[in-house]
């Protein structure tokens, strides 16, 4: 791995009742003092909705990963993560003639869903696949010349209630933005092989470890 | 003394009989008013006598007051804007129709002189009976009361060389004598003996005088006078100025009314307008009803009844000549025709300089005093008939133009906001400049004079004065505004304000400042709709300061303190409906407290059910 340059990564978190959430406050404590990483709650930054529209977007053409960490409401993302979205990703800014700002970089969804991944499938509860719903984000990121990486997710949240396992996809978690850091070259088409970025890690731990 | 008392009734009585009438029959005030001098006059009752000479002198005092109120409403950057047509339009209106009415004098045999001074002195218009209507219809901010405005102006500056002028043309061989000339000046000193230039050095250093008294020093005898919260000082202060300035100006030969014009135009700026407004209007309001009532009363109908014929002639010339003149220069300046009309027929009368400028040119045997007493009929026949013209013009003219035509002109005399805050305080003062950032004008009344001027250096617009004054809320325009902020720190004084506003200005809403939940529910019974306690918010935003800081994620203390205000806000409404009922209210007030006592101390789950319900499955996520 190429030691001398680091990709650096925004996380753009979002969780309204974060003092009742078990794994996203692991997950979120596994990596938001990392060095590299720029860690933004918007539910406590901005209480009131009120977005410093010219603050994010610097974050942002300061960063080369944007990761989109968040559960998975309604199939979708909480409110204050659309308002982002709505107001950050501008034209001329994000997409559009000059809308250049963004072009090149990459975006990764990180979420925690409440189904376990056989619902997600279509004689499952949900009929459509994970991947399906996050079309929205995979096309909005397509209109900023963004990478979209595959999404990272955590199933079965509403079972997975034990430390262990807790541990077990925070570490994961950690993992996964660490080596998505230490990412020269980001080959997407390798990457989309996989549904989740959760088995192209394991895969690639699996290959370095044979 | 009852001879006076007995006079006084009998004016008052008129006014107060036919101006209510005219108005109810859509003719104005002013035809009131002169009707009621008619019946009041020597040809009709003989109440008052012939002694209306005098009467008509002291009331002229009213056009003085009227121009100082029309000053007032005019700062100096919208008069420099007028220049144009007041110099353009006036200069040739008075030209043009001294011109013309000089070569038909002259044509019918009088001498140059005779025909000149009648000319120039029948080119003047009515200030008062044209600006009192116009007011009246609410047509000054149009075009044509713009444009009537300018030439009107342009007429009383033109006065002065009029006076200057008309010794000149004295005729001694031809044998007549006037009156003596001793006192057309009621100062008993005149600078008329002084040689030219220094009688210039002289009128320039009162003006300058005028204006630098009125920049900078009045409003510091105002404040001083303001502070002690006598009103009737402040009144008299007012009046004070007015005829003083007046007088200033009659000593160095100016007219009076030019002089509080521009009084007027410099106190326009100062935060003390619409006080000074609201006290000089009802004296004007009155001197100048006093004024059309001796129009009327002096109207010689001996002399009409001797030479009928001549005397109508010569008031549908003098009419016709000046509407036509009016109407080719409304043509020139490119005026809409609707306007055109509404201008040519406003200003085509004979005005009241010409009772002044008459006499004075009997006193300098310019003309023989037969003729002016005729001509001076001539004036007040066409003067009177002002208002029936313009009555005709908007009846059978105007309906014709389409309503495009109509359209108002952009606000040149007047600024009307659609805001009006009440009390500019530490609380009035936030709205204010939240409105003022986004581009909202406002009026601000506050009766505080130190923090009027403090706020004044920041550059707002406030203006001093008690806002639950009826009289002081029309002139800050409180017919046209959309909102009221009433803001005022004074309990008694917001309730006080609330109800007045209410009642004579229903359709205009209010938000208010409260203090604590009773003054919520006062302000609720006066019918206010948007209320605010002044430190509700701010308590909460503290609470949720702290919350945070107690461990409390950012967003679930704000939640929780907005959850908080819904809860008390649903309460205070829910509680109004038992207020009054002293009983009840209590009652309901001790169950509403126990129901937020039982939400405070139920166990921490479900304390957060009450409070704030989840996005989602318990412990999901």
């Amino acid at each position: 791995m190429a030691a001398n340059y680091k990709n650096k990564i925004l996380v753009i978190f979002a969780h309204p009742a974060l003092q009742r959430s078990k794994i996203n406050i692991e997950l979120r404590q596994a990596i938001k003092d990392t060095d590299g990483i720029t860690f933004r709650d918007l539910y406590e930054i901005y209480p009131d909705f009120l977005i410093d529209v010219i603050e994010e977007q610097r974050l942002l053409v300061e960063h080369d990963i944007v990761v989109l960490q968040h559960p998975f409401y309604w199939y979708s993302c909480p409110a204050i993560l659309k308002e982002w979205i709505d107001l950050v990703l501008e034209y001329g800014f994000a997409y559009g003639h000059e809308g250049t700002a963004l072009m090149g970089k990459s975006l990764m969804t990180a979420i925690t869903a409440g189904g376990s991944e056989d619902s997600y499938k279509e004689d499952g509860v949900h009929y459509y696949h994970v991947r399906d719903f996050l079309r929205t984000f995979e096309r909005t990121a397509a209109l900023c010349g963004m990478n979209y990486l595959p999404p990272f997710v955590v199933h079965h949240t509403s079972e997975l209630m034990n430390p262990k396992d807790i541990a077990v996809y925070s570490d994961l978690y950690k993992r996964v933005i660490m080596s998505l850091m230490d990412l020269k070259d980001i080959d997407i088409n390798t990457m989309n092989k996989f549904d989740y970025m959760n088995d192209f890690i394991l895969d690639q731990f699996e290959s370095w470890s044979v | 003394m009852d001879s006076f008392l007995f006079q006084a009734f009998i004016y008052l009585l008129a006014a107060v009989v036919s101006v209510p009438l005219a108005k109810r029959l859509g003719l104005g005030s002013v035809l009131g008013y002169l009707f009621a001098g008619i019946i009041i006059g020597p040809y009709v009752f003989n109440f008052v006598g012939m002694g209306s000479e005098d009467v008509l002198h002291f009331a002229e005092f009213g056009v003085v007051m009227m121009l100082f109120l029309i000053g007032l409403e005019l700062r100096p950057e919208l008069l420099w804007r007028l220049r144009g047509p007041i110099l353009g339009l006036g200069g040739l209106q008075v030209g043009v129709t001294t011109l013309v009415i000089f070569l038909i004098g002259y044509l019918f045999g009088f001498t140059w002189k005779i025909s000149l001074a009648i000319g120039l002195i029948l080119a003047l218009s009515s200030t008062a009976i044209v600006l009192q209507t116009l007011n009246e219809k609410g047509l000054m901010k149009t075009e044509a009361g713009q444009s009537s405005f300018s030439v009107l102006l342009f007429q009383d500056m033109a006065v002065i060389p009029i006076l200057a002028l008309l010794p000149l043309l004295a005729a001694p061989i031809l044998g007549f004598t006037g009156h003596s000339t001793e006192d057309d000046h009621p100062a008993g000193f005149t600078i008329e003996a002084l040689p030219g230039w220094q009688e210039a050095i002289i009128v320039a250093l009162v003006i300058a005088t005028i204006i630098i008294i009125g920049r900078f020093l009045v409003r510091y005898v105002f404040r001083f006078i303001a502070e002690t919260r006598l009103r009737e000082v402040f009144t008299a202060f007012a009046l004070f100025l007015v005829i003083g300035i007046a007088l200033a100006m009659q000593i160095i030969g100016l007219s009076a009314a030019l002089g509080t014009f521009l009084a007027g135009v410099v106190l326009a700026d100062s935060e003390y307008r619409h006080e000074l407004e609201t006290d000089i209007e009802p004296f004007k309001g009155l001197l100048l009803g006093l004024f059309f009532i001796s129009v009327g009363a002096s109207i010689d109908f001996n002399l009409l009844r001797e030479e009928p014929y001549l005397i109508l002639g010569l008031v549908t010339a003098l009419i016709v000549i000046k509407l036509v003149i009016l109407f080719i220069l409304g043509v020139v300046f490119k005026m809409r025709r609707s306007q055109n009309y509404l201008f040519a027929f406003s200003l085509a009368q004979g005005g009241e300089f010409a009772f002044v400028l008459f006499s004075f040119a009997t006193q300098n045997s310019v003309i023989p005093i037969p003729m002016a007493d005729t001509l001076i009929l001539v004036v007040a026949l066409s003067m009177s008939l002002t208002p029936i013209l313009m009555i005709l013009n908007e009846k059978l003219l105007q309906p014709r133009f389409s309503t495009l035509d109509q359209r108002p002109e952009s606000d040149t005399i007047d600024e009307k906001n659609p805001v009006i805050i009440a009390g500019f305080g530490r609380f009035g003062q936030i709205v204010g400049r939240l409105l003022h950032a986004n581009n909202i004008g406002t009026t601000v009344l506050d009766s505080k004079p130190s923090q009027i001027e403090m706020v004044r250096r920041f550059g707002y617009k406030v203006f001093y004065g008690d806002a639950s004054r009826l009289d002081l809320l029309h002139s800050a325009g409180a017919e046209e505004a959309k909102l009221f902020v009433l803001a005022v720190d004074d309990k008694d004084k917001a309730l006080e304000i609330a109800e007045t506003v209410r009642k004579h200005f229903p359709n205009l809403q209010i938000v208010a400042r409260s203090f604590d939940r009773r003054h919520t529910h006062e302000l609720m019974n006066l019918g206010v709709k948007v209320i605010h306690r002044e430190t509700f918010n701010s308590a909460l935003e503290l609470g949720a300061s702290a919350l945070k800081l107690l461990g409390f994620r950012s967003y679930q203390a704000h939640r929780a303190a907005l959850i908080f205000k819904h809860h008390d806000e649903k309460n205070l409404v829910d509680l109004h409906e038992h207020w009054g009922d002293e009983e009840a209210f209590l009652i309901e007030t001790r169950l509403k407290n126990q129901d937020l006592l039982e939400l405070l101390s139920s166990d921490e789950e479900d304390k957060e059910e009450n409070m704030d319900h989840s996005w989602e499955r318990p412990g999901t996520s």
